[in-house]
Parts: C-alpha cells; sequence; structure tokens
C-alpha cells in the first residue's frame, strides 16, 4: 500500500481550492536500471474525487506526470467542514483513497 | 520438512497474489484511454478521444515557467473560460507519447487545473479544451529544458 496522499481543501466565498500531494513512483517506462534492463512502467492512471461523497473529477494521467504527482483543481459551492476524497488507480491495479475535510 | 497446513495456505497466498497482479491491472486499464495516451502528436491524441481538428483559442489559458530547470517537475496549469468545457487536456509535443493528463470537467468543479509534468527536452506544451458541443481550442507555450527528465 502506498503512503498516504497530503490534501489541503481551503474554502474562500464559493470556491474551494483543493491541492493533493500524491506519493507516487511515476515510473515512465522508458527509462533502463543500471543492467541496461528497461525498468516497467509504473504509474498512477485515474484519478477521481468527490465531494461529499458526490464525484466531482476524474483524471486520466499518463506516465508523463511528474514523479509524487501534485494536482489542484477548484470545487465550486464546496463549504468550511464539507468532505473531499481523492482516489488514484495505477497500471498496477494498486489503488489509494484519502480524504479531507475543508477549511 | 514442510506440513500440508503450510503448503495450503502458502498456495492460497500465492493465488491472491495472482488475482492482484494480473487480473486487476486489465479492469484498471479498462476505463484508460490507451490509444489518446500513445498518441505522439496533439491531432492524433485529441483523434483517438473523438475529438475534431484543433483550433487555436484565447480562452484556454496555459501556465507555465519560460525556462524550466528540471525537465522531471515542470508546473503546468491550464485553464478555459469558456462554459460547456467537457475535457480539459495537457500535452508535451516533444515527449515520446505526448499526452501527459487529461481532466474531466463536471459542472462541479472549475476548468482550471495544476499539475506537474516531466519534459524529455525543450519543446511546445499545449493545453487542450475539449467543448462540450464537439469543439477542440486550444493554447500553446514554448518551455525550454534545461535538465531532461527522462533519465538521459
Amino acid at each position: 500500500m502506498a503512503d498516504p496522499m497530503r490534501i489541503r481543501a481551503q474554502a474562500a466565498g464559493d470556491k474551494t481550492t483543493v491541492r493533493v500531494l500524491m506519493s507516487h513512483e511515476m515510473e515512465t517506462g522508458q527509462r533502463k536500471d543500471s543492467a541496461g534492463k528497461t525498468i516497467p512502467a509504473w504509474f498512477i492512471q485515474e484519478v477521481t474525487a468527490t465531494h461529499n461523497g458526490k464525484p466531482v473529477l476524474s483524471a486520466q494521467w499518463g506516465p508523463a506526470v511528474s514523479k509524487n504527482p501534485f494536482l489542484q483543481f477548484t470545487i465550486k459551492g464546496a463549504k468550511a467542514g464539507d468532505k473531499v476524497a481523492v482516489n488514484w488507480i495505477d497500471n498496477k491495479g494498486d489503488k489509494r483513497t484519502d480524504e479531507a475535510t475543508v477549511s | 520438512m514442510q506440513t500440508r497446513r503450510e503448503v495450503l495456505s502458502r498456495s492460497a497466498a500465492l493465488t491472491g497474489l495472482l488475482a492482484g497482479a494480473g487480473l486487476l491491472p486489465q479492469a484498471a486499464q479498462a476505463a484508460w484511454a490507451q490509444a489518446a495516451f500513445e498518441a505522439k502528436t496533439m491531432a492524433d491524441a485529441v483523434k483517438a478521444l473523438g475529438g475534431g481538428a484543433p483550433a487555436e483559442s484565447k480562452d484556454v489559458t496555459l501556465t507555465g515557467p519560460d525556462i524550466a530547470e528540471n525537465g522531471a517537475v515542470v508546473p503546468l496549469g491550464c485553464a478555459c473560460a469558456l462554459p460547456g468545457v467537457k475535457r480539459l487536456l495537457l500535452l508535451v509535443e516533444k515527449n515520446p507519447n505526448a499526452l501527459s493528463a487529461a481532466f474531466d470537467v463536471s459542472d462541479a468543479v472549475e476548468a482550471n487545473f495544476s499539475t506537474r509534468v516531466k519534459m524529455g527536452q525543450s519543446s511546445n506544451v499545449y493545453a487542450v479544451a475539449m467543448m462540450g458541443d464537439g469543439k477542440v481550442l486550444y493554447a500553446q507555450k514554448e518551455v525550454k529544458v534545461t535538465l531532461g527528465g527522462c533519465g538521459g
């Protein structure tokens, strides 16, 4: 199981800015190890976010997203105390969900 | 010497591993637009996602550095001011596969995302907005990379 994500959700007016820092290798499948063998690709493919259990965002990522990916998005209408959950699935089927409260 | 119990529990654990390694990735990949992520150019990636010919637009904004010191971490942001955006894409022209990330926009989120991508070399980056009415708009920006991010 991968390390937890760091999620910060801050409300400003009727909008909430959510910043997520995930912990993932994001191996591209292009690099070679010291023995000259290609390191197989290992990256987050799908990211979804929910606001109080309702899906608000889904994203598909390729291997070109940086290691330990950062994502920022804005939810309309979220207010302090609401729950924001972010979920990712990588190409090996590993998954992780973390939740934060809007402040 | 192995007891029968040990052998059985090990084989059960192995079955679990195989299911985790072999079957789940297929399920995860089913929803992932593989053709789009394998495309080499912006036009091909947009076509693989079902869009038409892209047109440059001032309503799509792309934020990023002019010069990126480290190609492994290039902060990029894409936004679209027009209503009715269905999907926002981030592409790097000279990467092995152009498409980096695709965001599906719903009513509850703003069409404004920031993330970080890897760039192999100095190249044009594109933000592409696929609209609900089938139009495809894009903005481009040149980012110079001092140190490549593809392990070279």
